[in-house]
């Protein structure tokens, strides 16, 4: 069979292979755009991947200050995790270190739903007494006194079970230089996309892993059948023309937005074609017996 | 489907308990069963046809045309619909209502919205004492939803309030949030004497505050996300609240005669 082009770009018939998780968003706003991108920033902080992080989150997008609930500029962050306790605690350490810490900042609930999670209920107790409850228009907040005036917090926010973590898109090009090139065309597009983020650093990860090691306790170890530097000495799933791989990992509150960003980085990386980009495209799985959900790359092409 | 109407037939001889005439209590009642719903009174026999031409409608959304000082309790324990009231009315509208909207296109006696708990009250003209106080005896006043004062109120309005926002866009008589327990208190035109008095908990916002009471403390001006955000939930019901909310304000905390976890602002 004559393996798929698109733009001179080959795409593996292969699928990536992705997961339930629990997912849940929140809106920080702040004084300027600046402090609550900050906030946002430091608040998805090492969340990389639940192996070692608790939990990945990322920054969806940036609302302007007449679509946030204070009038002010605001950002929402997503975070996920493997289960609604890790994403409790984590929800809650992560917004009372990094964003009740930092200037000016508010924090609310950005999703729609009927299983809540904790957030002010949980913070509020830092006030030692004086923080105010206030509700209005059916919504519940909490007041924090803290040094620059007050964190404002809404009580709780909602938690989906619906949420996908893994779906990813394995880049290989010819060189280091094009291949970052083309991964970053992907994140760029796949940005754009509400409702999904890319927890590794600027979207992208270098170190993909494969399942276990010959090392006891090694729950996960290099993906040595992408690495072009054992291209000869493994049994590789790389071909001469491949010196680099990179993935974007994606997870989302839906798998139709996994599938859209999916299906935007696609375009992307397609339109940039092999010459100063990726010469193939293809996605990590691992048989598909373990991830309820495949993303098929055919299916998702432009 | 049409509102169901009352048409006032003439000014009732006396006073008039119009709780019956609530949506939750009305539904599936045809103009002539409602017509013959006893409304208590002082010693006579009335009947809702009585006193109201009935017009069959929806009993979702109820319509008074024509209102009197006389008609006390209307929409009393009012769940859910709509009750629109053209004209006055007495003592105690949407008392401990829970849901639905009541608008008074007119003026209305004490104790509107007293306790209420839930829905939205709305009152175009001026109002007596203890706007959504407590009765007497009672322990808490309005706890909840949003209550939308047009003109002028009396005395003590906001006595024991414990959840819930106030809205007073004329000015306040005496006394403003006496003895509150939480809650949102904003009064837009002037403020008579004493606001707070006792309060311990809750938020009153005066754009024209008296001297207060030397039991509140200046705690400085301050620009705090919580004004920002009651601004934008109220530009649609009151644009005089939104934008005294979005002022730089000063914070008075107090009533330090008790608990004085409360709080009064007054633009910097």
């Amino acid at each position: 069979m004559r393996p798929l082009k698109k733009n001179g770009v080959r795409i593996d018939d292969t699928f990536a292979e992705a997961f339930p998780m629990r997912g849940t968003a929140v809106l920080i706003t702040a004084p300027s755009r600046r402090w609550a991108l900050q906030a946002a920033t430091t608040m998805t902080g090492f969340a990389t991947s639940v192996i070692g992080c608790g939990a990945e989150a990322g920054i969806d997008c940036e609302r302007s200050a007449s679509e946030t609930p204070d009038g002010r500029p605001g950002v929402r962050a997503l975070i996920f995790s493997v289960s609604t306790d890790t994403l409790q605690s984590q929800l809650v350490n992560r917004i009372g270190q990094c964003v009740l810490t930092s200037p000016g900042s508010a924090c609310f609930a950005d999703l729609d739903g009927a299983d809540r999670l904790p957030l002010g209920d949980a913070i509020r107790y830092f006030g030692d007494g004086w923080q105010v409850s206030k509700k209005i228009a059916g919504r519940h907040f909490w007041r924090v006194p803290v040094m620059d005036g007050e964190f404002l917090c809404e009580a709780t926010t909602a938690l989906t079970k619906n949420a996908v973590g893994g779906g990813n898109l394995l880049i290989m090009g010819g060189s280091a230089k094009n291949t970052l090139r083309a991964a970053e065309h992907a994140v760029a597009a796949m940005n754009e996309i509400e409702g999904a983020i890319l927890p590794f650093p600027g979207g992208i990860v270098r170190s993909g892993s494969k399942v276990g090691a010959k090392y006891q306790g090694m729950t996960a170890s290099t993906n040595d059948a992408y690495c072009p530097t054992l291209r000869g000495a493994v049994k590789s799933q790389l071909g001469d023309d491949v010196g680099c791989v990179l993935e974007i990992v994606i997870d989302g509150l839906t798998k139709e937005v996994v599938a859209e960003s999916m299906r935007a980085g696609l375009a992307a990386i397609i339109e940039l074609g092999p010459e100063h980009g990726a010469v193939r495209i293809g996605a990590g799985n691992y048989g598909g017996k373990l991830g309820p959900h495949h993303f098929h790359l055919k299916e998702l092409l432009p | 489907m049409k509102a169901l109407t009352f048409i006032l037939r003439q000014e009732p001889p006396q006073r008039l308990d119009l709780s019956p005439l609530v949506p939750h209590l009305l539904d599936g009642k045809s103009a002539k069963d409602i017509a013959a719903i006893e409304l208590q009174t002082t010693q006579e026999k009335v009947t809702a046809g009585d006193v109201f031409k009935i017009k069959d409608g929806a009993a979702d959304s109820i319509l008074f045309e024509g209102g009197s000082p006389r008609f006390d309790q209307l929409g009393r324990d009012m769940k859910s619909g709509e009750i629109i009231l053209e004209g006055d009315c007495g003592k105690a509208p949407g008392r401990r209502m829970s849901g639905g909207t009541l608008t008074v296109r007119g003026d209305c006696g004490p104790f509107a919205g007293s306790a209420m708990s839930g829905g939205r009250l709305e009152i175009a003209g001026n109002a007596g004492g203890f706007l959504g106080a407590p009765l007497e005896g009672e322990m808490e006043g309005m706890s909840g939803g949003l209550l939308i004062l047009r003109g002028d109120a009396g005395e003590r309005a906001g006595d024991r309030l414990r959840r819930g926002t106030i809205i007073i866009e004329g000015s306040a008589g005496d006394c403003l949030g006496s003895r509150m327990i939480a809650g949102t208190l904003i009064v837009i035109g002037e403020c008579g004497r004493l606001p707070g008095y006792l309060m311990r908990r809750g938020t009153i916002v005066l754009a024209n505050p008296p001297e207060l009471a030397p039991t509140f403390i200046d705690c400085g001006a301050h620009e705090l996300a919580f004004a920002g955000l009651f601004a934008n939930f109220l530009r649609a019901d009151s644009r005089p609240a939104a934008r005294l909310l979005g002022r730089e304000l000063v914070r008075f905390a107090g009533d330090m005669a008790v608990l004085g976890k409360g709080e009064i602002f007054r633009p910097a």
